[in-house]
């Protein structure tokens, strides 16, 4: 019984850990809807909101309630100036191009707060509250379990927001077709900004929760790695695929690293995404474009 | 509505089908392009003549029908095969390979025909060598000359005018020793000199290459003036074929062109068509 | 000025060099290279051995990725394969090292092809991200394989060479330009028949090459191939010159320096990946000149190497890509069409 018990716990871990991925595959998923970049710089833009939160909530001494929407807050103008300095002066250059622009900004990103705060991993002020959560029998370590409850809100909130907004609905109208939402008079650059901004306000906000649970250091983004499988598992344009695929790759990495063991689980991560992309190569919700000749 | 065919037939489609999802692209096509003839295919927009070529080149896989070329089943065949047999073809909006020169260009035609490994490539000895200047100096004497492009055969594609990038996709065409040549609007966009050139070249490639050309073509001038025999495409169907006189005054073809104030009438005959 | 180019024949117009001015540079750098290790310490012959390993692998990635258009991330893992290989030959089975050399490339490209087959059905990024996950497992693979040696890595004897041990960059610059040079003599080469022309057109418009009559899978394969043969020779001579691997030699952020590489020195250019690789090779070692002048007035500044170095990398991509995409390669162009017409027009 107690193996039960313990695959319990695994799986619980496992889909509060997939619901960080999730969120942060919302943000990715979102940019790429929007302006159709790979935004491998999502994992360091996660690493920066930890960080933001630190500098508000043990450089400054500020409460946490103040310094996790003052890190989401900056993650978000961080967004719009990338968006607006990098992003748009690579209009209609090769998507490959792109990617690696956001590449370069990563390293940037590690690089600078490497130089702020050292190489050495950090741990966040604790500002969750630590009374064991219990599901039936199974423990679930209590941050994770806020960490779900959270990111399982902001999600909601962003389904919403895209189906019902007006800017939602620019902005899928802008995935749609960008020219002819630009011609039905959608302000498709602010689209961009919108996407880029909002984006990057989620992964900062996602990045503090992922903190809290394992502490921030410059190596994080690697975080962004696991990510990207999680869309390309999901489909790149599919806010339904980054839910699943976040899922299914939390659990996948606990099991793993459960069962197999903690250099397992980067393999069995990688492993699934090699096996979707000879299955269903454009993931498993995500738009098959037709070529033509 | 039938004329005897100056020739045996190079290249014989038998009752193509295409779907597209539910939209039928092609239904039951069948066509013949007689060896040393020239073929062209009209028909009004979305009448499905580049799925046709695209079948034939075998971009596209019919849900039905045979592709015959000299007597041979080539449905199984994957493009790069059909290349190799002498099925060459150009685009509707020009595929020329913008990173290349127009000589590169004009000797990727010859791609299938040569026999250069990644060894002889590294070294550039032996086979390699032979092969590429033997190769140079048949484009120059026979292709550059014959097409009047030598002025540009040093300059990137991209830089060149829309009319000069055709006649260099035609270039490329005849690199691939063709011995049917399926030219897709190949004077589309073109003014009345620039066309007047195209349709003397196709002629010339005609009569002293002894290509079959297969045409898709909407400048009816030209059409009326180079071609042999004229295939009218509507709704994926063949609507109408003969010498180019002959079509002109066809009714059916007419109407499908002008637009028939009696839409019952032109599905009536179709379909009467269909059943015969 | 530009004279003197009038052709008699299709060879002389064929050829690589064409211009006298073209060759007696080339042969003016010949010189150089040879008399440079008499001339150079051990550190600059060290950096030259280095840059000459990074000049080999990045021409391989960009005949993949700046000639083929199939963006990889698995260039460092490639490399891997290949150091992993060269060593494990020395240590159990003793073979010379021209042929472990050899053996190396053969057996990267044979992984490098296994790995692009995904490019059968995807294609841009989900290509590059799945040679990411190549890289993964191939990783995984180094670290927990016992003829791997696991996370400890293989230690092995120096190459062996007339029964003189080549342990010294003096010695070694004798093996690995020599063999660079002729990397890149292959790689332009290639590219001057109809296997380069294969892999431009499938850049290109891969779908219009096909129906003119280049089948895709297998070029794309042979690409993959190729390029990784490249990778794995230069991670021979990698495992020759620094005589340890391990699982911690080939991250994957190696993987992306070879790809800034040819960002930065002109993807799809013979001169571009000579330059790049150079360029980025160098670029650490300068700013660690630039801030050890810096040292006295602040004691930090050695300290806060590692992070400018990586924001300086980080800088180069994004500004290359934005300001100068055709690279290095386009900027030496641009020098040479000056002087094309210089004096007459300046």
């Amino acid at each position: 019984m107690t193996d039960w018990l313990f695959l319990a716990e695994v799986c619980l871990a496992g889909i509060g850990a997939g619901a960080l991925y999730a969120l942060t595959g919302v943000a990715f998923v979102l940019i790429y809807k929007a302006t159709r970049v790979v935004n491998l710089a999502i994992g360091e833009i996660l690493m920066l909101g930890g960080y933001a939160f630190l500098g508000f909530a043990a450089g400054w001494g500020l409460p946490a309630w103040a310094a996790l929407p003052l890190a989401v807050l900056c993650g978000g103008l961080f967004g719009a100036v990338v968006e607006r300095t990098l992003i748009r002066p690579m209009l209609g250059e090769s998507p490959i191009s792109v990617f690696m622009v956001t590449v370069g900004l990563g390293s940037m990103l590690v690089g600078a707060v490497e130089l702020g705060w050292g190489a050495d991993p950090l741990r966040l002020p604790e500002f969750v509250p630590n009374r064991p959560v219990f599901i039936g029998e199974a423990y679930l370590a209590p941050k994770v379990a806020y960490g779900f409850v959270a990111a399982s809100l902001v999600i909601a909130a962003f389904v919403l927001a895209f189906r019902f907004s007006r800017s939602g609905v620019a902005l899928r109208a802008t995935a749609g077709d960008q020219g002819a939402a630009y011609s039905v008079g959608i302000d498709v650059p602010r689209v961009f900004s919108l996407a880029w901004t909002a984006a990057c306000a989620t992964a900062a906000g996602a990045g503090v929760l992922v903190g809290s649970i394992g502490g921030i250091s410059p190596t994080m983004g690697v975080f962004g790695l696991s990510v990207l499988v999680v869309v390309i598992v999901g489909g790149l344009d599919s806010i339904m695929g980054a839910l699943v695929g976040g899922l299914l790759v939390g659990l996948i990495e606990a099991l793993a690293g459960a069962f197999l063991g903690g250099e397992y689980k980067l393999l069995a991560t990688f492993g699934l995404l090699i096996l979707i992309l000879m299955l269903r190569p454009y993931g498993l919700f995500g738009t098959h474009e037709i070529e033509r000749l | 509505m039938t004329s005897e065919l100056p020739g045996s037939p190079v290249l014989k489609v038998e009752g193509v089908s295409l779907a597209f999802g539910g939209v039928r692209a092609l239904s039951k096509v069948s066509l013949e392009a007689a060896e040393g003839t020239i073929t062209a295919i009209i028909g009004p927009n979305g009448a499905g003549k580049t799925s046709l070529f695209n079948a034939i080149s075998g971009f596209y896989r019919p849900a039905e029908g045979r592709i015959l070329f000299e007597g041979r089943d080539i449905s199984r065949l994957r493009p790069p095969a059909r290349a190799k047999l002498g099925l060459a073809r150009t685009f509707q909006n020009i595929a020329l390979f913008r990173g290349m020169t127009v000589l590169d260009n004009i000797k990727l035609g010859r791609h299938a025909h040569l026999r250069t490994n990644v060894l002889d490539a590294l070294f550039y000895w032996g086979r390699a060598q032979r092969e590429e200047l033997a190769l140079r100096q048949e484009i120059e004497e026979r292709i550059i000359d014959f097409l009047e492009i030598q002025h540009i055969r040093r300059a990137p594609v991209g830089a060149l005018p829309y009319g000069l990038q055709k006649r260099v996709e035609l270039a490329r065409a005849l690199a691939m020793r063709p011995k049917i040549l399926m030219l897709d609007e190949p004077v589309a966009g073109m003014n009345r000199e620039e066309t007047e050139d195209m349709a003397r070249f196709i002629l010339d490639v005609k009569e002293e290459w002894g290509v079959t050309i297969l045409m898709v073509e909407h400048d009816m001038g030209m059409v009326m003036d180079i071609s042999d025999h004229v295939i009218v495409l509507n709704f994926g169907q063949v609507i109408a074929q003969g010498r180019p006189a002959e079509v002109q005054r066809d009714p059916a073809v007419v109407s499908a062109y002008l637009g028939s104030g009696d839409v019952g009438e032109l599905s009536r005959r179709l379909h009467a068509r269909q059943a015969a | 000025m530009r004279i003197a180019t009038l052709k008699t024949s299709y060879a002389g117009d064929e050829a690589l060099f064409d211009t006298k001015l073209q060759r007696s540079l080339l042969a003016l750098f010949g010189l150089v290279l040879a008399v440079f290790p008499f001339v150079a310490g051990p550190y600059w012959l060290f950096m030259a051995c280095l840059v000459a390993i990074n000049v080999a692998s990045a021409t391989g990635l960009n005949i993949l990725t700046g000639y083929t258009g199939l963006v990889s991330l698995g260039q460092a893992a490639f490399m891997g394969v290949g150091a992993y290989t060269v060593a494990i030959l020395e240590l159990r089975v003793g073979t010379p090292f021209p042929v472990n050399l050899l053996a190396a490339g053969a057996t990267t490209a044979l992984v490098g092809a296994v790995v692009g087959l995904p490019s059968l059905r995807v294609k841009g990024l989900y290509l590059a991200i799945a040679t990411i996950g190549a890289s993964v497992i191939l990783h995984f693979v180094f670290a927990n394989w016992s003829l791997t040696g696991e996370a400890r890595g293989l230690s092995m004897p120096p190459a062996r060479l007339f029964g003189n041990d080549l342990d010294q960059p003096f010695e070694l610059y004798w093996v690995i330009v020599p063999i660079t040079a002729a990397m890149i003599l292959g790689a332009a080469n290639l590219f001057r028949t109809r296997i380069g022309r294969a892999f431009i057109a499938i850049r290109d418009r891969d779908i219009s090459a096909e129906v003119l009559g280049i089948p895709l899978l297998r070029y794309k394969l042979t690409s993959f191939a190729i390029s990784s043969f490249y990778a794995g020779v230069a991670g021979g001579l990698w495992a020759y010159f620094f005589r340890v691997v391990t699982p911690e030699s080939f991250p994957l952020i190696n993987s992306i320096f070879y790809l800034a590489a040819i960002i930065v020195g002109g993807m799809g250019t013979i001169l571009g990946g000579i330059l790049g690789a150079a360029f980025m090779t160098m670029v650490p070692e300068v700013l660690k000149l630039v801030v050890g002048w810096f040292s006295p007035y602040f004691p930090d500044a050695l300290a806060a190497l590692a992070p400018i170095r990586t924001i300086v990398f980080g800088a180069l991509i994004v500004g290359f890509l934005i300001f100068e995409p055709q690279g290095l390669a386009e900027i030496w162009a641009r020098v040479r069409r000056f002087f094309h017409l210089w004096p007459f027009k300046t």
